[in-house]
């Protein structure tokens, strides 16, 4: 099992210099650098050209990008060119508020989809079925803005049950925290959990009808155990792939998401970066958030092997 | 008590599905004496498979799946019995072996646990001694290193491993019946011939009943005692092995055994012509008719029951029987009639 991880890491390795390529690249192909969008709309080419002299944007993109590279690789992800404080830092201070988001939107998926999903596999047909189905497809078609929007309107500022916005630290009030983390993880969590919960449901199916579950029938064991044990274990691992793959969406949401709810987190960094043409800034989110792909993708393949002996062997 | 440990009478397992009822098993009668190997012959689609799984009531919890009859195990209807009690049943005093041992075992837990899980409900073993006893049912089936074996997954085993691994299982709680629904038609030849000496083997080491459907006449001529012939969800003939081989009563067991090569025997096969009737919609007479080379007009009217023959013991569902046509007579017709017949 160690050698597979260590194997992983190996591959994510290329991986992660792809990443580097096209995010140092595709951030330069947005109309306007750093310098105009510091400078504002009255100013000379000299100022113009002294500034970029000044950060090294006069150098041939080649030479540029090495350089970063060199410097990303010792772990010095230089300064934000707006801010004059440090990327690693700026993108430090926020990934927890982005993780935790993340992970709160994991976790409500998971708690809602699989049960969901396996009891309307169970219930085919039934009432219960034809609910979950409904909530599949809501799930799946609402845009997570939106669905944010509407919390805000009806249960916070109807209701008054949350917080319309703003972000308390878990260090300040885990209630207060959590009050201001429940409703931006439920929109983000909302359509992995769709998405989850019809994998579920068909895996289920499929599982239900396999040979072991009629032997574990004629062997007596009881109706939660077979579902439990026998079944579930065996229709979750479709189903890691699918959280896999949705949370790397999530990431992406986050970005919407945290706007929305005023989060300080990585995703708003990210689209501050991007207004201000931040590059330094810019580079090290997105490559974090690309690091962040690659590491769920391996616990993704860590969970599989536990799932299935046939891939740990 | 019985002399039998299992009595199934006028068994029925019928299917509601959109296109109608399907009758899958219409009236199975079935007797299992203790220590017996019974098989239970048929071609495909003649309802073996659903006889014995609704006895292990695993058909019949749909409320589409309908079961109606008697199955008496030591006196008790099975049919009668809870949910709970069944469960009880299951696996403890009747196991069952499936045909696919690549598919019949759980791929996400090793095999000894999948044992040890049999001991551990039934028998409320702590988990060490449950493990030991998985062990020792591996050993018991031949397998090699069984310790380290019972350790592995599915997919490490071979297919003739795994049927081994399946029956350990099922004789892991000392069933006193064993339903084994054609065990060896997955594997190959040679390890057909191996399964089949194991399961004759422990039938005598260890006393338990085995009912065997198989559609396979030299499986069940190698290795059963008794021989009950079904065909399109009826059991039309019954009898010890010697009964069914030499002394065939009803046209469809002499078919099956035209058939089927014989060694020394240079005549050509004769299959059985035409298909067994629809399950949607049977017959009103005899479900042979259409395709018996003897078919009189009673038969195409009336559905025969089971009658006794010459031989104790030896039933067989045919208006032949009745009639008192000799058993010679018929050997000496010629097997397929002309238009006329039909």
């Amino acid at each position: 099992m160690i050698a597979y991880i260590i194997k992983r890491l190996l591959i994510s390795i290329p991986v992660l210099f792809g990443i580097s390529v096209l995010v140092f690249f595709m951030v330069r192909l947005v109309p306007g650098d750093t310098v105009t969008a510091m400078l504002g709309n009255s100013y000379t080419p000299e100022q113009a050209e002294a500034l970029r002299a000044k950060y090294g944007l006069d150098e041939p993109l080649i030479t540029q990008y090495a350089l970063w590279l060199k410097n990303v690789v010792q772990g010095d992800f230089g300064y934000s060119q707006f801010t004059n404080t440090p990327v690693l830092e700026a993108i430090l201070a926020r990934l927890p508020i982005t993780i935790e988001l993340a992970t709160l939107s994991v976790l409500i998926a998971i708690i809602i989809a699989i049960p969901l999903g396996t009891i309307a596999a169970i219930r085919r047909n039934s009432k219960f079925d034809y609910g979950a189905s409904l909530f599949g497809m809501l799930g799946i078609s609402i845009p997570n803005f939106w669905l944010g929007t509407l919390m805000i309107l009806f249960l916070s500022l109807y209701a008054g049950l949350f917080p319309s916005g703003g972000f308390v630290g878990l260090a300040e009030s885990v209630w207060g925290n959590l009050q201001s983390m429940i409703l931006p993880a439920i929109a983000l969590g909302t359509a992995v959990a769709a998405v989850a919960m019809r994998m579920t449901r068909s895996s289920m199916l499929e599982v239900t009808n396999q040979d072991y579950i009629k032997m574990a029938r004629a062997k007596g064991v009881s109706n939660s155990r077979l579902i439990i044990k026998h079944a579930l274990k065996n229709a979750l691992v479709p189903v890691v792939t699918v959280l896999g793959i949705q949370t790397g969406y999530l990431l992406g949401g986050s970005v919407v998401v945290e706007q929305i709810f005023g989060l300080p987190g990585v995703g708003q960094l990210a689209l501050q970066a991007i207004t201000n043409r931040d590059y330094a800034l810019l580079q090290g989110t997105i490559l974090f958030i690309g690091s962040a792909f690659v590491i769920i993708n391996l616990i993704v393949d860590i969970v599989y092997g536990f799932l299935n002996p046939q891939i740990r062997y | 008590m019985s002399e039998y440990i299992m009595e199934v009478n006028d068994l029925k397992t019928h299917f509601h599905t959109k296109q109608g009822i399907v009758k899958a098993v219409d009236g199975v009668n079935l007797r299992i004496k203790p220590g017996e190997i019974l098989a239970v012959v048929g071609e495909s689609g003649c309802g073996k498979s659903v006889t014995s799984q609704s006895i292990m009531r695993i058909v019949g919890q749909k409320k589409s799946e309908q079961l109606s009859g008697e199955v008496f195990y030591h006196g008790e209807d099975l049919l009668q019995k809870t949910e709970a009690e069944m469960r009880k049943i299951r696996g403890k005093h009747i196991s069952m072996v499936f045909q696919d041992p690549m598919t019949s075992l759980n791929p996400a837990y090793n095999v000894g646990t999948q044992i040890a899980e049999m001991p551990q409900i039934h028998e409320n073993k702590p988990k060490k001694a449950a493990w030991q006893r998985a062990v020792e049912m591996l050993k018991k089936v031949g397998i090699p290193s069984p310790d380290k074996r019972a350790s592995q997954y599915p997919h490490q085993y071979s297919g003739g491993m795994r049927q081994r691994g399946v029956i350990a299982m099922s004789l892991s709680c000392d069933p006193d019946l064993i339903i084994a629904d054609e065990p060896t038609t997955a594997l190959d030849v040679t390890i057909q011939a191996q399964v089949l000496d194991l399961l004759r083997r422990l039938r005598d080491e260890t006393g338990t009943a085995i009912m065997l459907v198989t559609h396979d006449l030299g499986v069940v001529a190698e290795l059963c005692d008794r021989v009950a012939v079904m065909y399109a969800g009826k059991i039309v003939e019954e009898g010890t092995s010697e009964d069914i081989f030499d002394r065939p009563k009803h046209p469809y067991t002499q078919g099956l055994l035209h058939s089927v090569p014989r060694p020394g025997h240079a005549e050509r096969l004769q299959p059985i012509e035409g298909q067994p009737p629809s399950l949607h919609d049977l017959p009103e007479g005899c479900r042979f008719a259409d395709r018996c080379p003897f078919v009189m007009e009673q038969c195409r009217n009336e559905q025969p029951d089971l009658l006794t023959t010459e031989t104790p013991g030896h039933t067989v569902a045919c208006w032949l029987e009745k009639e008192g046509v000799e058993d010679d007579n018929r050997r000496t017709r010629p097997r397929q009639q002309p238009e006329e017949t039909f």
